[in-house]
């Protein structure tokens, strides 16, 4: 099993468990503050929380936390951006091929972060994740902000990684069309705590 | 020279002047003639408690009453450090944290400037301790004040973007580095700006009450300028340790930023 989360909950977070397996994709549903955001911080380890998180054998309380959130990544609804320009947000130039995949214009590479629109912000949030190459990906409604063409090539990118490098991702979506295809399960957050459904 | 001693009439005429400027608001309307009397009286009162415990102070001059004059006034000051921030850490941590800058930076330069610069025999002399104390403590708790509301405030402000490195397995250190300089300037900014000014724009109050009490103009410079590196050496140091203290409490061990130990906003 490649992540686990047994009897999680904290402060904003009901009652969680469940497993992901290499390469599946877990998509969150649930009102709005019924926890989901905050359930996704509790597995980044950003608050604190009860129960055990494991990933691949190692529980999360006994890696340090930079490493579990280098391969824990989590991609919040909203980006944090604290330089000027994106190229300084990487550690590296990603390859053209991201570029292409995400639809981004080359060009960012060198722009002011405050000349970006809300999809570019979005979209480069995403990169930034995804360039570090974790586990398990955790993603906060990662096409709320795209149009509908844009959407569906983030959706394949996210679902293409998860394939393609033997993650797994958790993903909050209000529009699980555009995941459910992919995913087995989904979780219904509710304030009680977290219930598993079988995708039909 | 002479000391020209004041008596109670020439402080009741300077009393005047602040009672007309009282009739004048009333006058206009200003509504700020409470205050104002309110804030003289207290003044008065304060003074005249400074004046009394100091000549007691001086007159019994042991070691153990001056210690504990220094405490209050190291008390007080962590209070204030407290009071000036609008959110300011929780609980007796954020006492705490000021307090231990200050002692660790206000009370030590001015311990090493009794025993090694002024060299008053004792060294505890209070004629010297007490207000030396007094001005490298207010200016350190100054200092210390406004560096440890830029650190919380701002941490607050930039919750996001001090998150998203950490998602991205940055280190605390790293996530507040910019956090932490650009408080550590804050807390300087006032003694930078003294140092600017002395002798050309004001003239520095101890210096000039030296010169109103006779002594030479040199002799008082040269204290003056100890003085002032004593502050500014008192103050940049107290607001790094109080920034790296406070910037620590931020972070949980697991390395979270705890924004819940801030009080909340005023």
């Amino acid at each position: 099993m490649l992540f686990e989360v047994k009897g999680l909950q904290g402060q904003h977070v009901p009652p969680v468990s469940f497993s992901l397996e290499a390469g599946e994709v877990l998509t969150v549903q649930g009102e709005s503050g019924v926890g989901k955001s905050q359930l996704l911080r509790a597995l980044a380890d950003l608050s604190p929380h009860d129960g055990e998180v494991w990933l691949d054998g190692a529980e999360q309380q006994a890696m340090p936390a930079t490493e579990w959130r280098r391969q824990v990544g989590l991609v919040p609804a909203e980006s944090g951006w604290w330089a000027d320009t994106v190229a300084e947000h990487f550690p590296g130039r990603p390859s053209d091929d991201w570029w292409e995949r995400l639809r981004l214009r080359a060009a960012l590479w060198e722009s002011p972060v405050d000349r970006l629109s809300s999809g570019e912000r979005q979209r480069l949030a995403v990169l930034r994740a995804l360039v570090l190459m974790p586990r398990v990906l955790l993603l906060d409604e990662p096409t709320a902000n795209l149009d509908r063409d844009n959407a569906s090539a983030m959706a394949e990118v996210l679902l293409g990684y998860v394939r393609e490098h033997g993650a797994a991702a958790v993903w909050i979506s209000h529009n699980p069309e555009e995941v459910r295809a992919h995913a087995r399960r989904w979780l219904e957050m509710k304030p009680e705590g977290g219930v598993l459904h079988e995708s039909v | 020279m002479n000391l020209y001693s004041l008596t109670p009439f020439d402080l009741a005429l300077a009393a005047g002047l602040v009672l007309a400027l009282g009739v004048v608001q009333v006058l206009l309307g200003l509504g700020l003639f409470r205050t104002l009397a309110f804030n003289s009286v207290r003044m008065v009162l304060q003074l005249l408690l400074v004046g009394v415990i100091l000549e007691a102070v001086f007159d019994a001059a042991t070691l153990p009453w001056i210690a504990l004059i220094a405490m209050v006034m190291m008390g007080l000051a962590g209070y204030e450090v407290v009071a000036r921030q609008k959110r300011a850490i929780r609980g007796w941590h954020g006492y705490g944290i000021g307090l231990a800058a200050m002692s660790a930076t206000a009370l030590i330069v001015t311990v090493l400037a009794l025993t090694f610069m002024i060299e008053t025999d004792p060294w505890y002399t209070p004629q010297y301790a007490i207000p030396l104390l007094g001005m490298i403590l207010g200016n350190t708790m100054t200092g210390i004040g406004l560096a440890l509301n830029n650190l919380t405030q701002t941490a607050w402000q930039s919750r996001r973007e001090i998150e998203a490195r950490l998602v991205l397995g940055h280190s605390v250190r790293d996530a507040t580095a910019e956090l932490r300089s650009d408080s550590m300037r804050a807390g300087l900014i006032p003694t930078l700006n003294m140092l600017a000014a002395a002798g050309v724009i004001s003239l520095p109050g101890m210096m000039t009450g030296q010169i109103l009490a006779g002594s030479p103009p040199i002799e008082a410079v040269k204290y003056q300028i100890l003085i002032m590196f004593l502050i500014a050496a008192a103050t940049g140091f107290g607001s790094l340790v109080a920034v790296q203290l406070g910037a620590r409490r931020l972070f949980d061990a697991r390395d979270r930023l705890r924004l819940d130990r801030l009080r909340s906003g005023r």
